[in-house]
């Protein structure tokens, strides 16, 4: 298994802890993994030009085919976006001959269309298999209780992720959440939109969105809202403090962190210490 | 006669807006068929599951895709392209999911806000946004903080500012 690591605008920026704890846990599961230097993956330009946005997919694509691997990614826009332009360039042949002219003439590239694009847990739960990290947890996080958050793109538009996790009603995360030995709860608007795409349209409404999710499941209470994309990563933790009252915050934690502790990385070594929210109830609750 | 009907279809898509039928601009809906996303438009049936499902409109009732995709196709280009609702759109995809005519909502959008781009109209968050992107190459730029941060915490170097990104945005 050999992937090139494709972390977008937003990781490298915004969430570290997200990305730290995701090396982390690809190198301790022996999951093979170098980096390139990639660019945006078109999704803030689509909106305004999506010529444009698919030539920056494909700019991506054509990058990771000329060194022969697939694409690994931890956002769910970039997942997205990547996944998509894949898609209608296989659809579209006149467009693809249309952006390999752009990708010739100004980066000397040209995309094929040989290339696969696979979120980390996707990797991790068609590939990797839930029953090998069951094998490979050695602190198992019993007693915790956590929510999922899958973020839209992850499974949806279906037609571009083909035989993957069920579009309205998806399992994977669930599934590896549970291989960690923690709980995974059902709760209210489990499905609901962080909102992330409206942010900068509209913040009231972006974050009346967050707080779809947020409120109920502060009255539920959990050990964390466990989250695999950094937009959705903004919207749970840099708006949480507009949306929950003192004393009732979620710790809000990225999926490769919550498996780290399990495969016994130390909460430093996963990023615990740059979480907006508090994690100490968390870590404490866990001994480490 | 004819234009009297014009208004009375018009004001039953929406109450209170009146548009003259000599105002409605009949390609519309042709332009928005060629584009990359919008090739499904006219199979709309004006169901509603799309607004049923939609986040943005349990949020603002006002708000709604398939008012959007009847006033496109009754070619009130004016009235669809310098509308905020058209920017609203989450891109959640649980419309397309359950659109029973595969028109693609979030796509459809994606195209009406190029054509309003294209039109002049840029709303303020998308423009400071595109003003970052086009300088730097990246949506949020690697300034020291970040820099110092990353290299405290072992992750590798990235470059300041993409050139791969400025070389394909750059006319």
């Amino acid at each position: 298994m050999r992937y090139v690591l494709f972390f977008g605008c937003t990781i490298p920026a915004r969430t570290l802890d997200y990305e730290l704890s995701s090396r982390k846990i690809l190198k301790a599961l022996g999951i093979e993994t170098v980096d390139l230097d990639f660019g945006c993956c078109g999704f803030p330009i689509e909106a305004v030009d999506e010529e444009k946005a698919l030539t920056l997919s494909a700019s991506n694509l054509a990058l990771a085919e000329s060194r022969g691997l697939d694409i690994l990614t931890l956002c769910n826009a970039c997942t997205e976006m990547l996944a998509k332009a894949k898609l209608a360039l296989e659809e579209d042949e006149r467009r693809l001959g249309r952006v390999n002219r752009v990708l010739r003439d100004r980066l000397g590239l040209e995309y094929g269309g040989g290339v696969r694009v696979r979120h980390l847990t996707r990797v991790l739960y068609e590939e990797y298999g839930v029953d090998r990290i069951k094998e490979s947890v050695s602190r198992p996080l019993i007693g915790l209780n956590v929510a999922v958050h899958y973020g839209c793109h992850y499974m949806r538009p279906s037609r571009i992720y083909k035989e993957f996790d069920d579009p309205e009603f998806p399992e994977s995360l669930d599934r590896l959440v549970e291989a960690t030995g923690a709980e995974s709860l059902e709760y209210k608007n489990k499905m609901a939109c962080c909102g992330g795409g409206v942010l900068n349209i509209d913040e009231e409404v972006a974050v009346e969105m967050a707080k779809m999710k947020l409120e109920p499941l502060s009255r539920r209470g959990v050990d964390a809202l466990v989250l695999i994309c950094p937009f959705c990563g903004i919207m749970y933790s840099r708006y949480q403090r507009l949306i929950l009252e003192e004393g009732s915050e979620i710790p809000v934690i990225y999926y490769p962190q919550l498996l780290g502790l399990a495969l016994g990385l130390g909460p430093e070594e996963l990023g615990f210490q740059l979480n907006m929210m508090d994690v100490e109830g968390l870590l404490e609750k866990l001994g480490v | 006669m004819f234009s009297t009907l014009g208004k009375v279809a018009v004001e039953m898509v929406e109450r209170g807006v009146l548009v003259e039928v000599s105002d409605l601009d009949s390609r519309f809906p042709d332009r928005i068929l060629r584009q990359p996303g919008g090739e499904a438009l006219r199979a709309c049936f004006q169901c509603g599951l799309c607004t049923a499902s939609c986040p943005i409109s349990l949020i603002d009732s006002r708000y709604s895709p398939r008012r959007v995709i009847k006033r496109a196709l009754l070619g009130m280009r004016e009235q669809v392209l310098s509308n905020k609702f058209i920017w609203l759109c989450s891109v959640c995809f649980l419309c397309q999911e359950r659109c029973p005519q595969d028109v693609r909502p979030p796509e459809v959008m994606t195209v009406l806000k190029n054509m309003a781009v294209k039109a002049g109209i840029l709303p303020p968050g998308v423009a400071k946004i595109m003003g970052v992107f086009k300088t730097t190459g990246r949506l949020y730029p690697i300034d020291d903080f970040t820099a110092d941060e990353r290299e405290e915490l072992g992750l590798p170097r990235i470059q300041e500012e993409q050139e791969s990104v400025k070389r394909i945005l750059g006319g």
